[in-house]
């Protein structure tokens, strides 16, 4: 139980660890001549990892790892929700330079930000709706609503891939991770679908 | 069209940058004169003799030696930009480490920092530009020939990537048109093409297996474009040879354009009657024309275009100013496209 205490003070600092070397960049100016684009790819990218590694959790546990492993999908779904604000906040801030009657255009024009956004948007209801009285409250809503974060990381993928324009090696490395994780989705579904036996309440 | 002129040099754009690199030169030459020694150790120091007139000259620490002998005789004699006609700008420049570290070249990576991380074995000698096409004197010339009758100067430039940054650049080269009249175009000769070197074990980014690009990357100018006195063939920065990752050993530049079109380490030049296909229009056609020039009014579905951030800039101090049309060089090149929709050829 203590080691299960110590593994979780770990794995929340190492998740903190982009935050803290970034936040350090940025003091130190060290993010090259246009910080600001440094910023918004990294916190970009880190978004997609924790919204990666929150899917791979229920995988995980059925395949092996246990109940122990299952606390970590809500963390990194926040710290996806987290690397996600900061993100949208240096856009704000950094690019849009808080000129909000640009905004507007940005989301209706830019397809890859429309696409952003509304990821976004779904990521913070998620949020919100993460912890324990609005689970009760949302009672058997909450979990087809939270089948949404399959949806995020689409758009997150899509977002990617209208960013990168001609090397997708990027985009490729994301989706194949993503792919078998949500082939994985899928495959239980029909599997429970099949032999009710199988439809256990926790499987997701 | 409507062209407003406007003098080169705004008392506002005379920044510290620049008063601070003069007072760097001045402090260097009073210290050798008073010393008589050449103060060459001073860090971020002008490499050459103060007084040469340049603008600017790469710091001794991270200048690069020739890549052959005969490129240092070249170098010795560089002359000054012309203050008119748009060969100068007053504007603070862009700081030479970030010249040569934040770039698009996609031969050597898709991130800013992978050119100058990948560029490092980069062979730049030997090599040779084939002159083919529409043309009285085709055939494969030695860049030392390719240069020989050419003296190098100095021109300041803005540079506006479509990305919306942008950056003030010494280059040092000489007028694309000086070497188009040597290698006599036929009357058939309404276009010119540059390839860019295709070679995939020593540019990894043309081995990257999931890229769109049609490698070798082209680009091409009208003839009228080329010919325009603006239109430039660098083979230097910073009063220095040209590093890979800024598209050793020659490339183009064209300041009134987006810079895409400056296409790098150029092998090939073709005369041509029909427009030739360019790159970046052949992967978004929908997205990036034939012309590209820098123009704050033509949508882009990826970066707004009226404003552009001057680089370098820090979280805190931002430096964002408008867009101006044709990057501010409307008065030297909007008569090459009178009476043209410029929304339409965009
Ligand atoms: C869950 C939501 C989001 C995810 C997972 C996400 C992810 C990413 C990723 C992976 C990148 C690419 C980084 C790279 O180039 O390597 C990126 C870039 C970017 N994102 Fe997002 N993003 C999200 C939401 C948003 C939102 C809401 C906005 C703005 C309204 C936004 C604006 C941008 C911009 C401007 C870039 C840089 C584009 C460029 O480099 O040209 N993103 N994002």
């Amino acid at each position: 139980m203590r080691l299960a205490t110590a593994l979780r003070w770990i794995i929340f600092g190492m998740s903190l660890l982009p935050f803290i070397v970034l936040t350090l960049g940025a003091v130190n100016n060290s993010l090259g001549p246009d910080p600001a684009d440094t910023l918004i790819q990294e916190t970009g990218e880190w978004t997609f990892r924790f919204l990666l590694l929150s899917l791979s959790i229920t995988p995980l546990r059925n395949l092996g790892a246990g109940p122990r492993v299952f606390p970590y999908r809500r963390t990194f779904g926040l710290f996806a929700l987290f690397y996600a604000s900061l993100h949208f906040l240096i856009y704000l801030l950094f690019l849009l330079q808080l000129r909000w009657s640009e905004i507007s255009e940005d989301i209706l024009e830019r397809p890859y930000i429309t696409v952003g956004f509304t990821a976004y948007l779904i990521l913070v209801l998620l949020g919100v709706t993460s912890v324990k009285r609005m689970m009760r409250r949302l009672g058997r809503y909450w979990k087809p609503l939270h089948k949404l974060v399959y949806l995020v990381n689409i758009l997150a993928l899509i977002h990617l891939s209208w960013i990168l324009r001609t090397d997708l090696t990027e985009a490729v490395i994301y989706a194949s991770i993503l792919l078998p994780l949500l082939a994985y989705r899928v495959y239980k579904y029909y599997i429970g679908k099949t032999s009710r036996q199988f439809h256990s309440s926790t499987s997701s | 069209m409507l062209i407003k002129s406007k003098p080169d040099i705004l008392p506002s754009e005379i920044t510290p940058e620049s008063v601070f690199h003069d007072r760097r030169r001045f402090l260097a030459s009073s210290l050798s004169a008073a010393f008589g020694v050449a103060a060459a150790g001073l860090p971020g120091l002008s490499g050459a003799a103060a007084g040469d007139g340049l603008r600017a000259r790469a710091p001794e620490d991270l200048a690069r030696s020739a890549p052959a002998q005969w490129w240092n005789a070249k170098f010795e004699n560089i002359s000054p930009a012309a203050h008119e006609g748009g060969f100068y700008t007053a504007e603070a420049l862009t700081p030479y480490r970030d010249v040569i570290s934040y770039n698009n070249f996609y031969e050597f990576g898709m991130d800013k920092g992978d050119p100058i991380a990948n560029s490092k074995q980069f062979k730049v000698d030997p090599w040779s530009v084939s002159i083919e096409g529409e043309v009285e004197k085709p055939g494969v010339y030695t860049l030392e020939d390719i240069l020989k009758p050419h003296d190098l100067e100095e021109r300041i430039y803005r540079l506006r990537c479509v990305e919306r940054w942008s950056m003030v650049i010494p280059w040092v080269g000489f007028s694309l048109a000086d070497l188009i009249k040597r290698f006599q175009p036929t009357s058939k000769a309404k276009y010119v093409e540059f390839l860019t070197l295709f070679d995939p074990s020593s540019m990894a980014g043309q081995r990257a297996r999931f890229t769109t690009i049609d490698w070798p990357y082209r680009e091409a100018l009208r003839m009228d474009e080329a010919m325009n006195p603006l239109t430039l063939l660098a083979v230097g920065v910073y009063g220095n040879f040209l590093p890979p990752q800024n598209g050793a050993p020659i490339r183009l530049v064209v300041p009134w354009k987006y810079g895409f079109k400056s296409i790098k380490s150029i092998v090939k030049i073709r005369f041509r009657e029909q427009e030739p296909a360019t790159s970046w229009n052949m992967l978004a056609p929908q997205e990036y024309g034939f012309y590209a020039n820098v123009n704050p009014d033509v949508h882009h579905p990826r970066w707004r275009q009226d404003m552009e951030t001057r680089l370098p800039q820090t979280l805190l101090s931002s430096s964002r100013i408008p867009t101006q049309l044709f990057n501010g060089y409307a008065e030297q090149v909007a008569s090459l496209y009178k009476g043209m929709d410029l929304t339409k050829n965009y």
